[in-house]
């Protein structure tokens, strides 16, 4: 058998080398875990697609770059008057959509309108809240008008659900995408994978892959042997869980632990008793120990947060220490509070390991300061009905995976059921300033606010578990946004 | 014969329609709100429901469950809710997968059992029957998905032989779809072939005890004719009806090995419109897979008549 294996290697060095030395490789199987329900990024809130379509297939007028940052994309320049309620978007020249029509300003204003109509069912409708007027001034430019100025205008029409899809096409997106970006769709085997090709007639830099293909690998047992035969040569985000050590220890792979947009919260329910108390979070707060709940998560990885915010991002400030890790004074609170025997209550938790797994801990962390926690594990469809809808819950592991989301603390009738006047007052001001600084001292404020309010008990920052063949370029480390960008994925020769 | 064949698809068509009932039912109880799942955290409630209307859940479950059975009748098993697609399409493009992979499997198990119960039955007793038996025990205990695991392992990520997992689509060629389902198929018919063949030796071995074999053996007929002849055609009775269930296992119980081997086929499209609460989905592959087990029921009801004859006459 030996032999046999090292004949057939052999041969198969062989060839490799045979067509290295012709060419670098143009073609890449990428693993993903969840099949999208269809390709629209402006009909549902499913990341698993963007992370197939997001800047390979549909542009916006802007984009989120690999560290979060906000880019040209179809528009190339923009101008904000003075009292931030008008942007002028000079728009790209030359370009087509995948069909050969002519992308214009009209094309702009088709899309921005068409998501906030009355019968849209975008699931982001709010990053269109603002917007008073669409207008197309000439085929290259393009004038939106806001209701009142947003800081957060240029980010949020990076998003996937604000591409610039056409009249003629924008009903057969969900089966047929037709985009602007540097990949085509080429066709979809439903449960088995996405393909894209090349885009010859791009506006922009040319991608060097020629064929991408997204291929749908749920299960974890799954993905290991399809990246140890070569068949799938990216994992984005690998389900690995404990075999991760055996990959990282392989020269041919790569493995990097990246940030997401996942702040992974012990969500609290406010409004109900005894979580109304703050005395009683704050005693959830100084009884949980971040680094067991991370080390007990499923991957072991992930970064400890003190309140809601990425640590990617600029504005972030470290608050892990506003409740630190204190049994004693844990149980000291829920004495005050009334609760010197602790009391019971219920814990809720949806499917990823990260809650499944990371709910055990923290639940056995709680009942050393005395509260007892019925564990209740529910499937997706269950938590969004029962916790995340009519909010019948007391506690729930999840995490809040889009970016830059801390004004859900300011929404009246969220499933926390937090209501905070002083936090909504520093949210308001954030949505009307547009100066960078004030923007990153009111982030500042906000943090600060809902850390010390102790409104749920904030774990970590998901990470990002990216596995790919060591020879790749050009992979996102990070998600700041949910996306595998891969404009600039070449194969090293 | 023709009477009993129109009483067991009077049966048939009952059971259709008392499943179509049962299935509509429960799937209207299972908690879960398609257009919130579809949507999810971001969801604005007008958002929400303009969707519900796009899906027609705001209409009366009475009218909902006359528009679904009125469809099927004519083919039209609705549109998915996550995908959108129809139904109907989805269904055929997983068939592609799971049928020809129900097939092989079962070929290949009966092409490996009933040799083998009926040498094991033959020799009764002696070390080559303990020891078919024996590995035929070994086969019924290992879990498929396990041996699906061992088989990736050493003919995709050491041999390289064959894909991972994964199905490429007919298109791509008959071998390479072929190929992709070798594994899978292998890791199927195993244990049920373990399962048949024991089947087989036992329903053999009573039948051989039977008065018409020892007076076919007095008259001097072979021992070979007489296994083959006399009494294969009466032992086939439980076997077909293993063979039966088996069929019916093999293209909708394969979710595991669907997961294994990463297939596209009826058991993962069942799981995922499960989880998503697609359950226009949920519907349509249940009613398809209800009209499968009736329909094999039937046939297995045929074979029954064509090797025992005395079934054609009695009700």
């Amino acid at each position: 058998m030996k032999t046999i294996k090292s004949v057939i290697g052999g041969a198969a060095l062989l060839l490799a080398a045979g067509t290295a030395a012709l060419a670098a490789r143009t073609d890449l199987v990428v693993g993903v875990v969840l099949e999208p329900p269809h390709l629209d990024p402006t009909a549902s809130a499913a990341a698993a697609i963007d992370e197939i379509v997001y800047a390979n297939l549909f542009q916006g007028l802007t984009r989120i770059g690999r560290n979060g940052e906000v880019l040209p994309s179809l528009a190339e320049s923009w101008e904000v008057s003075d009292d931030g309620k008008v942007y002028t978007f000079k728009l790209r020249t030359g370009v087509t959509f995948h069909d050969g029509s002519a992308f214009d300003a009209e094309d702009v204003k088709f899309s921005l309108d068409r998501a906030r109509a009355e019968d849209s069912t975008n699931a982001q409708k709010q990053l269109f809240a603002a917007i008073d007027t669409v207008e197309a001034v000439d085929p290259a430019t393009v004038k939106v008008t806001l209701k009142a100025p947003q800081g957060s205008f240029l980010y949020n029409m990076g998003w996937g659900d604000a591409v610039i899809v056409a009249p003629e096409t924008a009903d057969a997106n969900k089966e047929t995408p037709v985009g602007t970006g540097p990949f085509k769709f080429d066709g979809w085997a439903k449960g088995s994978a996405v393909r894209l090709v090349k885009n010859t007639d791009y506006w922009g830099d040319a991608v060097a892959l020629e064929k991408a293909e997204f291929r749908v690998i749920p299960d974890a047992a799954a993905a290991i042997p399809a990246l140890l035969s070569g068949d799938v040569q990216a994992f984005p985000q690998m389900p690995a869980g404990d075999a991760l050590a055996q990959i990282e220890s392989d020269p041919r792979f790569t493995v990097k632990i990246g940030a997401t947009e996942g702040e992974t919260l012990l969500s609290t329910n406010n409004g109900k008793e005894p979580f109304s108390d703050i005395k009683v979070r704050q005693a959830i707060a100084h009884a949980l120990n971040r680094e067991e709940i991370i080390a007990g998560n499923g991957s072991g990885y992930g970064t400890p947060i003190g309140s809601h915010f990425s640590p990617a991002n600029e504005a972030y400030v470290d608050l892990t220490g506003t409740y630190s890790y204190d049994p004693e004074k844990a149980k000291a609170l829920l004495a005050e509070a009334g609760y010197a025997d602790g009391f019971k209550a219920t814990l809720k938790l949806p499917p990823p390991p990260y809650a499944r797994q990371g709910g055990e801990v923290v639940a056995s962390q709680l009942r050393q300061v005395g509260i007892e926690l019925e564990i209740i594990p529910v499937e997706w469809a269950q938590w969004l009905e029962q916790v995340f809808k009519n909010k019948d819950y007391d506690l729930t592991v999840i995490s809040h995976t889009e970016p830059n989301d801390i004004n859900i603390y300011a929404r009246d009738d969220y499933y926390f059921d937090y209501d905070n006047p002083a936090f909504k007052e520093v949210m308001n001001t954030l949505e009307a300033t547009a100066d960078p600084a004030k923007r990153i001292e009111l982030y500042k404020t906000a943090q600060k606010i809902i850390a010390e309010d102790a409104v749920n008990g904030f774990l970590f920052q998901l990470p990002k578990v990216g596995v790919w063949d060591a020879k790749l370029e050009g992979m996102w480390e990070n998600s700041p946004i949910q996306a595998n960008d891969l404009t600039e994925v070449r194969w090293a020769d | 014969m023709i009477a009993y064949l129109i009483k067991r698809i009077a049966i048939g068509l009952v059971t259709l329609a008392v499943a179509s009932a049962v299935v509509f039912c429960v799937l209207e109880i299972v908690p879960g709100d398609p257009a919130l799942l579809m949507l999810g955290m971001n969801a604005e409630p007008e958002a929400l429901a303009a969707l519900r209307d796009e899906m027609g859940l705001n209409q009366p479950v009475l009218l909902r469950y006359v528009d679904w059975v009125s469809g099927m009748m004519v083919g039209d098993f609705g549109r998915s809710y996550t995908y959108s697609s129809p139904v109907i399409d989805l269904i055929a493009e997983r068939v592609l997968v799971s049928l020809p992979l129900a097939l092989m499997a079962l070929f290949l198990s009966t092409a490996i059992a009933l040799p083998v119960g009926i040498f094991s039955a033959a020799r009764r007793g002696k070390a080559a029957d303990t020891m078919v038996m024996g590995a035929a025990q070994v086969g019924v205990a290992i879990p498929n998905f396990w041996f699906a695991l061992l088989l990736i392992y050493l003919f995709a990520v050491w041999l390289r032989l064959v894909p991972a997992g994964g199905f490429p689509g007919w298109g791509a060629g008959v071998w390479p779809a072929v190929k992709a389902l070798i594994m899978p198929a292998v890791a199927l018919a195993l244990p049920q072939a373990a399962i048949l063949a024991r089947v087989t030796r036992s329903a053999m071995l009573e039948v051989l005890g039977e008065d018409y074999i020892r007076t076919a053996r007095a008259k001097g007929m072979p021992r070979r004719i007489v296994l083959w002849h006399h009494a294969l055609r009466n032992a086939l009775i439980p076997v077909l009806t293993i063979l039966g269930l088996q069929f019916a296992f093999l293209l909708a119980g394969t979710i595991i090995i669907e997961n294994v081997f990463y297939l596209p086929g009826l058991g993962r499209l069942v799981f995922q419109a499960i989880t998503q609460r697609d359950l226009i989905v949920v519907e349509g592959v249940m009613m398809l897979l209800v009209a499968t087990v009736v329909l094999v029921n039937i046939l297995v009801d045929i074979g029954y008549a064509i090797v025992d004859p005395r079934l054609r006459t009695r009700r």
